[in-house]
């Protein structure tokens, strides 16, 4: 990546602010989704760390959509970007809008999502857009846990009873075509990349690896390559997005320019 | 208050001629003051009646997550949200702590969980009530962590030490709570009149929960008599409920609301405010589990450890290969 200070006027406002959207909006949902689960996990311990979690998430969440409303510059704040774009404007993976299931599928999502939000904030730290690389900076040391939690939890179960492993492999079938969308670059990619803005498409070897190792610790079989689903970056999602918004924004929309 | 009528297994108060030699340098260690610490002996009567106390203290935190995870998802912006986990997040955390409190006295966790689970155990009444609104879960901040700050104060000072170091963290938790709760409500009643409104009907419902929370009149209650002899407890329940309304009723003024109590009124020679009774066939009611939400919390309790089973089973079954690869190997060398 770049070294040299980017500005506004040599990446297109418009690519960034979609960039920033896609890591807003990928931690805004899967942060819901973690919330999700409050008082309803399978031990005491591990409601405190899901909640833990979802909240490092809504913390990044608003740096991300704090900076989309500066650069979009149109007065939208960080709440109005949350709280008031339909679902065909968020730019989140689907990997975080699956739902729940047991409480092994969302430790697969964990897994498989931190597996990657860990390695793009490390390569973000080198942004070449000072701002980008400040929130990085802040983020990756939650993440670095996050992964080192959801890793081991995926090991110690698939690795653990009979059940526990055959819901791990389960879980982990049914979410990997989820899985190559965090990969694919878009024409907007192609731009950030190239300013250093954005990290390159080399973070997939990184990600293989770091999956495989575990999986492999964890004696679950990686599933064979097939098609990937896509279409989270450009607002074409699944049907759960919708379920997801309407509970999120419900009191904005009820009561719209009421205070809270 | 997070405990409610616990009882003690007393009869009467004993003086200190009545008990034998082990006994009195025990309730003569807690009269002048002096902690009580785990591995030293202490009466039958108060190992019990703590982890009754203390379990239902933890189970209260516990089950007082499902009220307010209720609205995390809905919560109104990300700072409002990020509070709330953030709030929720400790209220687990006290759960923690309290259990390990009550596992000092001999109790497993596992244990505690099975008593909630069958019913024999309890947790506060106030968490059988639903938060309908927004506005409930700034009240639950003001009212119901008001009222524990109320009860958990003085329990900083409780003769159990490792009950007592555990409320010293807590209370200064709740006290951020109490605070975000009334931010709330107090952003709300400064805007639109259907926001104002929300609020008057979250305090119209929450206020007498909140003052049954301290549980009836216990002037007459042997077992009240006794956890004060021994130091578990140190106010009556109409104490601390005056202090609460007395506290309460100035910040409700502050926020343009009427409490629902007609017989609500100053009263100037005890310096301090008259109030109404509670409906006390209500409150037992909802200790008796007819509550508006108890099937449902306690039903959302149990599905939870029961649907956990395969999860906690499977890692202790790694923990034990894990130990058991390291015998080999080590047996090998």
């Amino acid at each position: 990546m770049g070294s040299a200070t980017v500005t506004d006027t040599t990446v297109d406002r418009a690519v960034l602010f979609e960039f920033l959207l896609r890591m807003g909006d990928s931690t805004l949902v899967l942060g819901h989704r973690l919330s999700e689960w409050c008082g309803h996990a399978p031990a005491l311990e591990e409601d405190i760390a899901l909640a833990n979690t979802a909240l490092d998430f809504i913390g990044q969440t608003q740096l991300w959509l704090s900076l989309a409303s500066e650069v979009e510059g149109k007065g939208r704040s960080a709440d109005d970007l949350a709280y008031l774009r339909d679902a065909r404007d968020f730019r989140n993976l689907l990997l975080t809008e699956r739902p729940n299931g047991d409480f092994g599928k969302t430790l697969m999502r964990q897994f498989l999502f931190d597996a990657w939000h860990h390695l793009c904030l490390g390569a973000l730290l080198g942004s070449s857009d000072a701002r980008v690389a400040a929130i990085a900076e802040k983020a990756s040391k939650e993440v670095a846990y996050h992964i080192e939690r959801s890793r081991d939890l995926v090991v110690r179960l698939g690795d653990g009873t009979a059940e526990s492993h055959a819901r791990m492999q389960e879980a982990l079938d049914d979410l990997w075509p989820y899985t190559g969308e965090m990969f694919v670059n878009e024409a907007s990619d192609v731009a950030l990349v190239a300013a250093g803005v954005a990290p390159p498409a080399s973070l997939k070897a990184e990600w293989d690896a770091l999956v495989a190792e575990t999986l492999s610790e964890a004696t679950l079989k990686k599933p064979a390559e097939g098609h990937m689903h896509k279409g989270g970056k450009r607002g074409i999602h699944t049907e759960h997005l919708g379920y997801v918004l309407a509970e999120l924004q419900f009191l904005q929309r009820a009561y719209p320019g009421a205070p809270w | 208050m997070y405990a409610q009528m616990v009882k003690t297994d007393a009869a009467r108060i004993k003086g200190l001629d009545e008990m034998d030699p082990q006994e009195r340098v025990f309730q003569q260690r807690i009269d002048t003051g002096q902690k009580i610490e785990p591995k030293e002996w202490m009466p039958e009567a108060y190992r019990k009646t703590l982890i009754r106390q203390i379990s239902q203290h933890a189970h209260s935190e516990i089950v007082g997550q499902l009220p307010e995870g209720n609205w995390i998802t809905r919560a109104p912006t990300l700072e409002r949200k990020a509070i709330l986990l953030a709030k929720v997040q400790d209220e687990a955390g006290h759960g923690l702590y309290l259990y390990c409190a009550a596992e000092t006295l001999g109790i497993s966790r596992d244990q505690m969980y099975e008593q909630l689970h069958s019913g024999k155990a309890k947790y506060s009444s106030i968490f059988n009530y639903p938060t309908l609104s927004w506005a409930d879960i700034g009240a639950i901040g003001w009212l119901v962590d008001g009222a524990a700050i109320m009860n958990q104060v003085p329990l900083q000072r409780c003769s159990y030490g490792p009950y007592a170091r555990a409320m010293v963290r807590i209370c200064k938790e709740e006290s951020f709570h109490q605070r975000q709760g009334f931010d709330i409500l107090a952003k709300m009643v400064r805007g639109t009149p259907a926001q104002k409104e929300m609020v008057q009907d979250a305090l119209d419902r929450w206020w007498w929960p909140s003052l049954m929370m301290f549980g009836p009149s216990d002037d007459a209650s042997v077992h009240s008599a006794q956890s004060m002899a021994w130091k578990i407890k140190q106010n009556s329940n109409d104490e601390l409920r005056q202090k609460f309304v007395d506290q309460t009723v100035p910040q409700a003024e502050y926020l343009g609301l009427t409490v629902p109590d007609p017989d609500l009124k100053w009263n100037e020679e005890k310096g301090g405010y008259d109030f109404g009774e509670p409906d006390w066939s209500e409150f037992f009611e909802v200790i008796a589990g007819n509550g508006p939400c108890n099937a449902e919390r306690l039903g959302a309790r149990r599905k939870a450890w029961g649907d956990g089973t395969w999860f906690r089973d499977g890692l202790t079954a790694h923990a034990e290969k894990v130990a058991a690869r390291r015998a080999k190997s080590v047996a090998a060398e």
